[in-house]
């Protein structure tokens, strides 16, 4: 055994540092998040200009909607709602109406979630697309990595043993808890954590990307079968936004369970590397 | 411990920082010339891969008569606002010539009837407006690519240039004036059609009576309506803001197949 290695009955308790996250994995890991963060803020710029989704080939006013932000304005009253499926809620301050310096403005995300604040739609695609070609550049650099140097085969592939429906369900009670692993089970990702970064890297990334892509008519005509995986180009919209919306939810959940099982600690190995884990010392 | 202090104190730093960047500094970053440059070197990028990937007659898809959407939305001007335009409209268009000249051997001036008397291409396909929305609409003309053919195209020529009719932006100058246009790539692709009309009918004023350019793999603003002229150009830069159309000179990218 190395001094490194983790021993669950040494006599006293200790903390050592183990080599959590290579290189690329820190530097794509925040690249990643910087592409993320302007994609999503330009995102509901380019949204904003035409705040409703629909399902199929086409879709515009008129056409029934799936989703629409929008705002009743009467004098001086203005009012915002967020429809679903038929079902209205009233949503003003937020979505639909909102202060615009200090003012009640209608436009369906406020100012604050959109880059540029004020609304401009040229200017949202180019944030948009020039994030989208690094956050492209990132990801095949990463995916490249990953599959040269093992990384998911060693850290992101869950063991049969964690995929058993026991394990499963023990590791759901455990973070329900806010019970997180340490020692030796620290020292790999958990079956949940694996599955959520792998439906993160291999399915909502990659449907992002396509989902984009199939609403360019240039990659219509360069690409056919992209509109037909997805349906149509409006159906590829709202799936490009549920998908935001769902990788909205994981970063969520992300930094929650990074702030709960120890915020510096998870933030050092992902800009050092270095990961401390605690040992408790004799089993008793 | 001083040092896990300064660490967490940058990593705070950082935070505050990159998120007070997102929310507040990009409109100061949006207004940077620089910043903007860089921004706009990705439409570069875009336009190569796409070509690289369609090579040069990869055809946008054509829908069926059951896909015609049920209600098209007219979009930018409804009716153009001029006397030269409303004496025109009055008289069915009979008055009517496509101009086509610029960089071209035999200048020509064609009619709408002479326009119907050529073979038509009839398609049926998606309209994508920039703004997100999406029609379908069948459209009937004649390629661009035979009106060029007429009338040869000198080698020196790049861009093909359509003046509109209609004025989308009131201003003293004139520079609110509606053009847009396109490379040799796309004017000569067997899609880009001018269409005299759209879902079997004669072309209405609100969808860019008489003429109105279809132009398949790009999105809504490039499908320029009202068209009055057609010039050959080898630069934009003589042309209004220089950008080579109206939304163009207003920030938008002039290759608009994303």
């Amino acid at each position: 055994m190395n001094e490194n290695a983790i021993n669950d009955n040494v006599r006293s308790p200790r903390t050592i540092f183990i080599r959590r996250h290579s290189l690329v994995t820190r530097l794509t890991h925040w690249l990643n998040a910087l592409c993320l963060s302007f994609l999503l803020l330009s995102g509901l710029q380019i949204f904003n200009a035409h705040p409703e989704l629909y399902w199929g080939h086409f879709g515009a006013d008129g056409d029934p909607a799936i989703v629409t932000i929008g705002s009743d304005v009467r004098g001086d009253d203005a009012r915002g709602f967020v429809r679903i499926a038929g079902v209205e809620f009233s949503t003003t301050g937020i979505l639909g109406v909102s202060e615009v310096d200090g003012e009640l403005t209608p436009r369906a995300f406020p100012a604050w979630a959109t880059i540029p604040s004020f609304q401009d739609l040229a200017a949202g695609r180019r944030w948009h697309f020039f994030f989208a070609w690094l956050f492209l550049v990132n990801g095949v650099l990463y995916l490249g990595f990953s599959i040269l140097s093992g990384h998911f085969r060693r850290d992101l592939a869950p063991s049969s043993h964690q995929l058993s429906p026991r394990h499963l369900w023990h590791e759901i009670l455990d973070h329900a808890r806010l019970r997180f692993p340490e020692g030796e089970e620290a020292r790999h990702y958990n079956a949940l954590q694996k599955l959520t970064y792998l439906a993160v890297i291999f399915v909502l990334l990659p449907l992002m990307v396509l989902s984009g892509l199939t609403m360019s008519p240039g990659m219509n005509a360069a690409l056919p079968a992209l509109v037909d995986i997805f349906g149509g180009r409006q159906s590829a919209r709202t799936i490009h936004f549920i998908t935001a919306s769902l990788l909205v939810l994981f970063v969520i959940v992300h930094v929650a369970m990074v702030v709960l099982s120890g915020t510096w600690n998870n933030i050092r190995s992902m800009i050092t590397g270095r990961y401390a884990i605690h040992e408790k010392g004799p089993k008793s | 411990m001083s040092h896990v202090f300064t660490r967490r104190r940058f990593l705070v730093g950082s935070t505050l920082g990159a998120g007070a960047l997102a929310l507040s500094g990009c409109d100061v970053l949006d207004q940077n010339g620089d910043i903007d440059a860089v921004l706009r070197s990705a439409e570069q990028l875009t336009m190569k891969a796409q070509r690289l990937l369609q090579g040069r007659n990869a055809l946008a898809r054509e829908f069926t008569e059951a896909d015609i959407s049920p209600s098209f939305r007219v979009n930018g001007t409804s009716v153009p606002d001029s006397d030269e335009y409303a004496v025109l409209a009055e008289g069915e268009f009979k008055g009517w010539k496509l101009k086509v000249g610029g960089l071209v051997e035999r200048p020509q001036e064609i009619s709408l009837a002479d326009l119907r008397k050529l073979p038509a291409r009839t398609q049926i396909t998606r309209h994508d407006c920039v703004e997100g929305w999406s029609a379908i609409g069948k459209w009937t003309g004649v390629p661009l690519m035979s009106i060029l053919n007429r009338t040869g195209v000198k080698p020196t020529a790049r861009y093909a240039v359509f003046h509109c009719a209609d004025e989308l932006e009131r201003t003293l100058d004139g520079s609110g004036r509606y053009y847009e246009s396109i490379d040799l790539v796309d004017a000569f692709h067997p899609q880009t059609i001018l269409a005299y009309e759209m879902n079997g009918q004669a072309l209405s004023i609100g969808h860019g009576a008489p003429l109105r350019l279809r132009v398949e793999r790009q999105l809504g603003y490039k499908q320029a309506k009202y068209i009055m002229r057609i010039e050959l150009v080898d630069s934009f830069s003589s042309l209004w803001g220089g950008n080579g159309g109206f939304w163009e000179d207003r920030g938008y990218e002039w290759y608009a197949g994303i």
